[in-house]
């Protein structure tokens, strides 16, 4: 008894002392024992794929411990990084990872990188079971000559460049310029150019970095340019995305009438949502000719269809006219040059291999699996037992937050089914993840960043202002 | 009428970001039938008559008895009486995601007062399984004539296996 209240004492002053990061890792350490949970499972990336799949797994499996390992020191992926800053309602998922991360069977390692601080195989030795969901932190590149240069950046290093990704606030976007050309269609095209042509007093209000909104202040764009290879109806954005730019003020849209021919009299063959969008794009071009006449009232947004990169030139961008067949892009010989003094490159993400033990398609920038089972190889369908994939990683870059909370509930289940089928074991004892010469970043220490992040935030009328640097996070975080 | 729809849904969220903590706090908790149970006791039906109860049909055909008061909306009722449906309400009624999405009956679905505004459309299409009697849960208020109302849960972990 005397024992137990000296080791209780002991933990207590632990707690309290300076070295918050060994303390705060016993604590979680001792929480999780204290629940008895015997399967480890461990999910690599904090981001939206991982919390939903560890939601999914405290829940229905009740003797499993489930650890986040995430390369950051801070917690939510995209949620945090790539959702715009003007949507934070968006960001409202976070309420509830919030809460599977407070749950005792969870333990959280911010700091720590596959392939570096620990690599796949001694993962897959100290727990029953690892899912994979790191997501896509690479970009597609158009292939073209002089793509190297500094005025041609992807739109995701742009993104998170005012999201305040550690690393990305180097990125010095030159907006000295009238012209910026965002090559692609889909909603994250329509965030940088809403990001571009919004009013600055409404960014002000957002958690966009400081360094982002000063640079934004004294930007020259006054036109952004959106370019896809295909035609209004193969357009990737969705309507919310479109209706928002649409309702932007003080910026007009401008779309070529050339390029809705003959679309208004296939509406009656679209399914409902591709229906709505066109409907909404060809109401908007009623209303533009309507406009005519009338001196713009300021910035523009210019979507473009039909043209494929072709040539980056100085100051502007070749495109191929192309024209659809059976629903595909092919260029014809004409080409356009469209004004670019700045291109965003937002043709699509991919993941990198972060551990050489993965079976990884480097073509495809994604893990080979099959419904979530990562492949032994490509050749057979054998998969690796206890090994799994889920979100981008697994599925390429698509979808909505709601695609990766199907895909990641649904691998979940699946990991849930294996076990119960015996597919691989989960008796022996595991002893999970032991961070060595590593700080980490526990829950609490996120808690410490999250608390001064939103302090910082609220004097200046932001709901955070977020630290940048991942020294700045470790030293906030106490570690 | 965006603005309005915000402000309307502000006030909500304010009020159910307390339900969602409290709720949430038993989200890992293996699930239990007490909480539905009791909701729906008739003792307390009697006592507070603007209760209005409302029946989720699974896809798998479980139906899940619950009920919240005149003026709640169907996320309430939802996150009130703990009803056990993963994901749903992901972005806390702000009409930022589909994932309340719901199914119902056509005569329901044509006596409810308010119809999908644009905004809820856009939502709805990008929902699994849309069907012409869809609409998002955090839109719909419940007044008394609702009262047993039936809506169906769409099945959207097998959609995405699907996909």
């Amino acid at each position: 008894m005397r024992n137990f209240i000296y080791s209780r004492r002991k933990l207590l002053l632990n707690l309290y002392s300076n070295n918050f990061s060994t303390s705060a890792i016993k604590t979680q350490n001792v929480q999780q024992a204290t629940t008895g949970a015997t399967k480890r499972i461990c999910i690599v990336g904090a981001g939206p794929a991982g919390f939903y799949a560890a939601q999914y797994l405290l829940k229905q499996l009740s003797d499993c411990a489930v650890d986040i390992v995430e390369k950051l020191p801070v917690p939510f992926g995209l949620v945090r990084f790539g959702v715009a800053p003007d949507h934070p309602e968006v960001k409202n998922v976070i309420n509830t990872f919030t809460k599977t991360a407070e749950n005792p069977r969870l333990r959280f390692f911010g700091n720590v990188t596959l392939g570096t601080d620990v690599t796949l195989q001694e993962l897959r030795d100290r727990y029953h079971a690892v899912l994979l969901t790191y997501g896509a932190d690479q970009d597609r590149e158009l292939q073209l000559a002089n793509e190297e240069q500094p005025r041609i950046i992807s739109a995701r290093k742009f993104v998170a460049w005012y999201n305040g990704l550690p690393g990305a606030e180097q990125l010095q976007p030159d907006l000295s310029g009238r012209d910026v050309t965002v090559v692609g269609q889909g909603n994250v095209a329509v965030d940088v150019a809403r990001m571009l042509l919004s009013p600055l007093d409404s960014l002000k209000l957002t958690d966009t970095t400081d360094y982002a909104l000063e640079a934004l202040a004294s930007s020259k764009v006054e036109r952004v340019h959106l370019v896809g290879r295909r035609g209004p109806l193969q357009a990737a954005f969705t309507i919310k995305e479109l209706r928002e730019m649409l309702k932007l003020p003080n910026v007009d849209t401008c779309w070529r009438p050339e390029d809705f021919t003959g679309i208004a009299d296939q509406l009656d063959k679209l399914q409902r949502p591709r229906k709505r969008l066109t409907e909404l794009m060809l109401k908007s071009l009623g209303e533009q000719s309507n406009r005519k006449g009338t001196p713009s009232i300021g910035k523009q947004f210019l979507p473009v269809f039909l043209r494929a990169p072709k040539a980056i030139n100085q100051n502007e961008m070749e495109f191929a006219i192309t024209e659809l067949k059976n629903n595909a892009a092919v260029a014809t010989e004409a080409t356009e040059r469209l004004p670019a003094n700045l291109i965003l490159r937002s043709i699509g993400y991919k993941s990198s291999c972060a551990d050489a033990a993965i079976n990884f398609d480097a073509q495809r920038g994604h893990v080979c699996n099959l419904q979530g089972r990562v492949l032994k190889d490509n050749s057979s369908k054998s998969v690796e037992p206890g090994l799994y994939v889920a979100g981008w990683l697994g599925t390429g870059p698509t979808g909505v937050i709601l695609t990766t909370m199907n895909g990641a509930f649904a691998v979940a289940k699946t990991i849930c089914d294996d076990i119960a089928a015996k597919s691989f074991d989960t008796d022996a004892l595991k002893p999970g993840f032991e961070p060595a010469n590593k700080s980490v970043v526990t829950w609490s220490g996120w808690n410490r960043i999250d608390q001064y992040e939103r302090a910082v935030g609220k004097a200046k009328g932001k709901p955070r202002e977020k630290i940048v640097t991942i020294q700045e996070m470790l030293r906030i975080a106490g570690v | 009428m965006l603005v309005i729809n915000t402000i309307k849904n502000s006030a909500r969220i304010t009020l159910r970001n307390n339900w969602l903590r409290n709720s949430l706090a038993n989200f890992n908790a293996a699930p239990t039938n007490f909480t539905r149970t009791f909701s729906l006791g008739l003792a307390l039906r009697q006592q507070q008559p603007d209760l209005v109860s409302v029946i989720f049909v699974r896809a798998n055909g479980e139906r899940i008895k619950a009920s919240g008061k005149v003026g709640d909306s169907l996320l309430d009722v939802v996150v009130n009486n703990n009803v056990d449906l993963d994901g749903f309400g992901a972005c806390e009624g702000t009409l930022t995601c589909s994932t309340c999405h719901l199914i119902f009956k056509t005569a329901d679905y044509e006596r409810l007062p308010d119809k999908p505004g644009d905004e809820e459309l856009d939502m709805l299409d990008l929902a699994y399984d849309l069907t012409d009697t869809s609409r998002l849960g955090c839109q719909i208020t419940l007044s008394k004539d609702l009262d047993g109302l039936e809506v169906h849960v769409p099945a959207s972990i097998n959609d995405a296996r699907a996909a």
